[in-house]
């Protein structure tokens, strides 16, 4: 699972109002090359929720977004690091309410629920 | 009289079960330029992407009749016919009838009849230097041939179309496919008719073995899909090709993206139930294209727990829990399909998929709408005597938050798939009672070639 996905999903176990978002746990992950294309982090960048990504990077990511991040090819190669080449292959996603975990086998995340839980 | 350079649109070369297609996929690689364009050697590139063309013709003139061919022909600048006419050059005519068949002389009838055009160069059959086609359309209905054409066009062979392309991605040599991998064909055609184009983000909700997530990553769209079947998200279970028992480990979505090296624009797939959303609110994708379970090859499913249990396929691997599936009515998909589609598509995003349909009863009304959405094509491809699919595209035009909330409740356009719910029965009750409600083991082959020999 890439961490642009994980930005993208939040838990939808029944009654959650605050689901988003999920808390990664990861027993394995892997940093892949793929090639930087700046003009899709550009165009990520502004579906993103940042203070998510922040989190979940773990990495020195500002804050907040740069201004005219759209030139910085620094920051948008950092970011296409985050958002593409970090992969979760083993663990799971949390619901930061219910606690419900999701989880991931071989970077592929299972975000089934139960009979009851839907 | 000066043509406008909107009129310069191409038409398929050999009518084929795919026309209708192409004339939306045509108008939305149109309004996908945006403007209007020369028809160089740039655009020569970009008819290379009209799959459904084996060769793409520059249409000089159209009507509904062979009189207003001639007028539109006439009015056709001359010094844009000259190049390819004059007297050093060699030509030939080919006529081509969609949907009915002429004989011999009715040919040459209708090549003697162009003769106001200012042919001046030798006819050569062999290898002209130019090729000019006559086309006819007689409709889709085999059963009901009109004696006169519905329209006609008249133009000149530009360039190959992209079939090469179709067959180097047929599914026979696709890594990984499943029993309803999607014809190559119709998936590039899908990803045009959704205008997806490079840095695009594209979401498949029933992605399957990622036939158009495939299609849609050859045009440089990132993709990432969803599926309720674990096994086949993660590669495993039966295998759909003849002689395998078992999908290998390699057999997965991105190793058919890798196989066209398209794997940096794979995102993710993930094991999810498309009717519990898991996306957060906002407008992410530009563009959604699927193709949902019909309940006849692979059975509808939803989590939840209901008496209507559907048995798992023999030899799953448990490596998690797999809940009850719940049988998933048909008119739910779609209500679902286009709901998640209003609140998830970017603003002038497309939703492309196929409706199955049950002929006898199908009428135009049955297409389920959505007040966020704008209805811009309906494509039938027949599957039997009493079966077809549509494809179906949609723009999203509004926000769901623009809507009053029980807009959609109070017109009963809005949810009119009801009536089909029971498609599974009606599919089946023309065939063979013995084979049961539940068989998963339907050859979709059988019907396409049965379909195809008529």
């Amino acid at each position: 699972m890439k961490l642009l996905t994980h930005n993208m999903l939040t838990s939808h176990v029944k009654g959650v109002t605050k689901g988003y978002p999920l808390l990664i746990k990861a027993t394995e992950v892997k940093v892949n090359e793929v090639e930087f294309n700046p003009q899709f982090v550009s165009r990520m960048i502004p579906k993103l929720e940042w203070s998510a990504l922040v989190q979940a990077a773990e990495e020195d990511l500002p804050g907040e977004l740069v201004a005219d991040y759209e030139t910085n090819e620094e920051f948008l190669k950092k970011v296409h690091r985050i958002l593409l080449e970090v992969e979760v292959l083993e663990g799971c996603l949390q619901c930061p309410e219910s606690g419900r975990e999701f989880p991931i086998s071989r970077g592929i995340p299972n975000m089934l629920l139960n009979e009851d839980e839907a | 009289v000066c043509v406008s350079v909107f009129q310069w649109s191409l038409v398929v070369h050999e009518f084929n079960k795919y026309f209708y297609f192409l004339l939306q996929e045509i108008k939305a690689l149109l309004a996908l330029r945006g403007k209007p364009f020369i028809p160089d050697e740039k655009f020569k590139e970009k008819i290379k992407s009209y799959y459904t063309s084996r060769s793409a013709f520059e249409l000089w003139g159209h009507g509904q009749t062979h009189s207003e061919l001639r007028a539109s022909l006439l009015s056709y600048q001359s010094e844009n016919m000259s190049p390819f006419m004059h007297k050093d050059s060699t030509y030939r005519i080919n006529i081509y009838t969609f949907n009915k068949t002429l004989e011999f002389t009715d040919r040459i009838k209708r090549i003697d009849a162009l003769d106001y055009l200012p042919f001046e160069g030798t006819v050569n059959l062999k290898s002209p230097q130019h090729i000019f086609c006559l086309l006819e359309d007689y409709g889709t209905d085999p059963n009901n041939i009109p004696e006169h054409p519905n329209s006609v066009y008249f133009g000149r062979w530009l360039a190959d179309g992209q079939r090469e392309l179709i067959h180097s991605h047929s599914v026979k040599n696709r890594h990984f496919i499943g029993n309803t991998s999607m014809d190559a064909g119709l998936s590039f055609i899908m990803a045009n008719h959704a205008k997806v184009k490079e840095n695009d983000l594209v979401f498949d909700p029933f992605v399957g073995t990622g036939s158009l997530l495939v299609a849609c990553s050859h045009f440089g769209a990132y993709v990432c899909g969803t599926d309720i079947d674990y096994n086949t998200i993660h590669g495993r279970g039966r295998s759909s090709r003849k002689n395998q028992k078992w999908r290998g480990p390699d057999e997965n979505i991105k190793a058919n993206l890798r196989q066209y090296g398209t794997e940096k624009t794979f995102l993710d797939v993930m094991v999810s139930d498309s009717s519990k959303s898991v996306w957060r609110e906002a407008a992410l994708f530009d563009a959604i294209i699927t193709d949902p379970p019909y309940g006849i090859r692979e059975s509808t499913r939803r989590t939840g727990s209901h008496k209507d249990i559907t048995k798992p396929p023999d030899g799953i691997y448990l490596e998690s829990h797999i809940p009850v599936s719940q049988a998933y009515h048909l008119s739910d998909i779609f209500t679902d399909l286009l709901n998640f589609s209003a609140h998830h598509l970017v603003m002038g995003g497309r939703l492309v998929y196929w409706l199955p349909v049950y002929r006898p009863e199908y009428c135009e009304e049955m297409v389920p709408l959505n007040p966020c959405f704008q209805l811009i094509s309906n494509c039938e491809q027949t599957l039997s005597s009493h079966t077809s699919r549509r494809l179906i595209t949609m723009e999203k035009i509004k926000e769901p938050e623009e809507l009053d909330s029980l807009t959609h409740l109070a017109d009963p356009r809005f949810s009119p798939y009801q009536g089909h719910n029971a498609f599974r029965e009606k599919y089946f009750s023309g065939l063979n009672k013995r084979r049961g409600k539940e068989d998963n083991k339907l050859d979709f082959n059988d019907v396409q070639s049965k379909n195809a020999s008529r």
